[in-house]
Parts: structure tokens; sequence; C-alpha cells
């Protein structure tokens, strides 16, 4: 089969990727500084994973997002947070407030105030429900224009995801009434694939490495799971059958345990997933600036290449063993009596 | 005293470092072991192949991320300390 511009394609291809694991040493090279200071590898490393209240993209171009706070003794406020930084970037208290270590409080009391603003992580929140929404849509309109047809373009995309996840996690663990449970279990899949997928391009923050994003998640499950338990899911944590009479007192405590156990699991998994591994990236491209040399940079953009080849596999399964996990915990609740 | 200070701290660290170290051997066994039975369960049945592959993805995944646990653990320990 004749294959016209090969080559240069697949040159383009692994060019590209080079570029984009280099990103941070294109970014950073620019500085202009008064006098050097020692690079920090922990403290950039940190900046990268945690929250923040301005959207740093290079080191020069910074997006300064809102910051909405209540408090009781100042009431509702909002302004940008451009405002906590004067013309040199230090930082100025403003408006009694001010900004330690992206905690915000008070400036003359030190108390922390009730923080709603829009940080880094709840953009991309909501620039992953936006995602969301239009694709899901769009190949749910696509779907019902072509019913009996082929599907094309962005259908036939997301739709055989759609039916993977619908044959191979939901009816095999669930059982016959999964239809109650499938568009919630549809949404996480694809809100932690877009989050896992969203977090690994430059310049973007860590959605799916928020501890906090994670646990609404599993509390989700866990509400889900405790809601729909039948009899049979209740009287076999609190009298478990086929157990000896006088083991059962001990089996209850670790049974309700078992309970929050469960959610706990799938919080740390998933957080801990996606943050290591922004972290391992991260710090293999830290090891450029640390040896400060070409050289370096070179062999380490080609390792990160590959490393982040690995991510994008760890974005794919993280979502499948969540979604998987949630769906056995389900199918358990609302189990028939098999016995 | 203050000398006793920075043993204390710099025991710390030290233990952080052997810790990612363990981990890392942990995370290399559990992994190593996982890709051995999916070699041999291949080598048995050639044609089940794909199942198999897909599976010790998953499980793979799975005992990184208890490996990562213990990553996390001693990055903060270290990153508190030093």
């Amino acid at each position: 089969m004749k294959k016209p511009f090969l080559i240069p394609k697949a040159a383009f291809l692994v060019l590209f990727f080079v570029v984009i694991s280099g990103r941070l040493l294109l970014a950073s090279g620019n500085e202009p500084s008064e006098e050097p200071k020692k690079f920090d590898a922990n403290e950039v490393i940190l900046h990268h994973v945690v929250d923040d209240h301005q959207w740093h993209f290079t080191d020069h171009v910074v997006l300064p997002l809102p910051i909405i706070v209540y408090s009781s003794e100042k009431g509702l406020d909002a302004f940008s947070s451009s405002r906590f930084f004067d013309e040199h970037h230090n930082p100025v208290d403003y408006n009694g407030y001010k900004l330690d270590h992206n905690h915000i409080l008070l400036a003359d009391s030190g108390k922390a105030v009730f923080d709603l603003s829009i940080t880094k992580n709840v953009a991309m929140l909501l620039i992953n429900a936006t995602l969301l929404f239009l694709i899901l849509t769009a190949v749910a309109k696509s779907a019902k224009n072509r019913t009996g047809k082929a599907p094309k373009g962005l259908q036939s995309f997301i739709e055989p995801i759609i039916v993977f996840v619908r044959d191979e996690i939901v009816k095999p663990n669930i059982g016959h009434h999964y239809e109650k449970f499938l568009p919630y279990l549809l949404t996480l899949f694809f809100f932690i694939l877009f989050g896992n997928l969203l977090g690994l391009l430059p310049g973007s923050g860590n959605l799916t490495g928020n501890i906090a994003v994670t646990l609404v998640l599993a509390v989700l499950t866990f509400i889900i799971t405790n809601f729909s338990g039948n009899k049979n899911y209740w009287s076999h944590i609190f009298w478990t059958p086929g157990v000896p009479l006088v083991l059962r007192p001990i089996i209850l405590p670790v049974e309700i345990i078992g309970i929050f156990t469960k959610p706990f699991s799938l919080t740390i998994r998933l957080f801990v997933a996606i943050t290591a591994g922004h972290i391992v990236l991260l710090s293999l491209i830290c090891l450029t600036f640390i040896f400060q040399s070409y050289v370096v940079g070179v062999g380490v953009s080609i390792a990160v290449m590959f490393i982040n080849l690995i991510e994008l596999l760890v974005a794919g399964i993280q979502a499948y063993v969540f979604t998987l996990f949630t769906a056995l915990y389900i199918g358990m609740a609302t189990a028939d009596d098999h016995h | 005293m203050f000398f006793s200070l920075i043993l204390d701290v710099s025991m710390a660290v030290m233990g952080a470092g052997i810790g990612a170290g363990l981990v890392a051997i942990g995370a290399g066994i559990g992994v190593g072991r996982i890709g051995g039975s999916a070699m041999d369960a291949i080598a048995r049945q050639p044609e089940a192949s794909g199942k198999i592959q897909g599976a010790m993805l998953v499980i793979a995944a799975l005992v990184e991320v208890a490996a990562l646990f213990g990553l996390v653990i001693c990055l903060l320990i270290a990153n508190k300390l030093a």
C-alpha cells in the first residue's frame, strides 16, 4: 500500500512529541534574572502539582483567576487575583485580605476565610464539564440521527468506548437492572478519563490528582451504593450468614469499617496514580535544570516522551479501574440472594 | 542539643530515602510476578494472549498504585524536612 509522505510525517510526529515533552525547557529559557537563584526542584514540582489561585502557563504568561471569598466579618467579596501582586510580582495585601501560600487570610487577624474562588483546578473542572457536555451530546445527537446506519466521525470514536463500558464493566457486574446505574457509571468513566487526559496537556491543571475531586467521586459512589443496598446487602453486613454465631460480633465492626474503606481506597488510588505520575514527569524535567546542560535536556526529553505514553495508559486504566470497582460495589449491594 | 536535632532530621530524611527505595523494590517484584505469570499463560495458550494482556495491564496498574502510596508518604516526609 502506497503511503505518501510517510517519513516526513513520522519525523514531524516524533519532533512534536519531543517538543511537547521539553515544554518546561522552552518556557523558562528566557527568564531575565537579577542574580542567579538556586533552582529548587521541590518547590517547582509541588507548585505544578497543587492547586493555585493564578494559572501560570509559563513564567511570564499568567492568567489571574477570580477570587471569591466569604467571611462573616466582611461578607462576600470578589476580585481578580492579580490584585494580590504589584507590578514587580511581590505579594501585597488587598482590601483586608492577604495571600499566604495559596491560603487567603484576613490581613489583620490572620483568620481563614471561606474560599470559593475559581482556582486552577476549579477552572479545569469547568473546562472538563463543558468538554464532556459538548462531546457526549454531539455523539448522542448523531446516534439518534443515524439510527440503523453506520456511525460516522466523532460518534464512531466515542460509541465503541460507551459500548465497552456497558458490556464489559456495567452489565457483568450489576446484572439485570443495570440501566438504572448506567448513566452515572458512563459519566464517571468519561469524567475521569477526560480529567486524566486533560491533566497531561502542557500548561493545564492537575484535576483528578486533587484529592478533593476524587473524594467527591468516591462519596458519590458511597451514597449510591448504600442507598440502593437491598435487604441482602445489609443483612450480610450486620449478621453475616455462614459464619459461626460466636464470631459474628467480631465480624460486625470489620464489616462496618469495610463500608468506609471501599470509597477511601477509590479516592486514594486515583489521586496517587495521577499525582505520582505527574511528579515523576516533573522530576525528570527538573533534572535538566539541576544539571544545567543541553545534552541532559535532549536525553530527558526523549525519556519523558516515553513516560508520557505510559501516563496515557495509566489515564485510561485508572478510569477503567474506578468505574469497574464502582460497578462491582453497586453490583454487590443490589445482588439477589444466590446462595 | 542542636546537633541532636540535626541528627533527628537527617535520620528522618534518610528513612524517607530508604523507604522510597524499598517501595521501588516492592513495585518491581509485584509487577514482575504479574508479567511472569502472564508470559507463562500466553506460552501455554497463545490464542488467549489478548485477554491475558488486558488483565495483566489492569492488575499491574493496581499493584503499581499500592507502591505509589508509599512513594507519596516518602515524598511528604522529605519535603517537610528538606
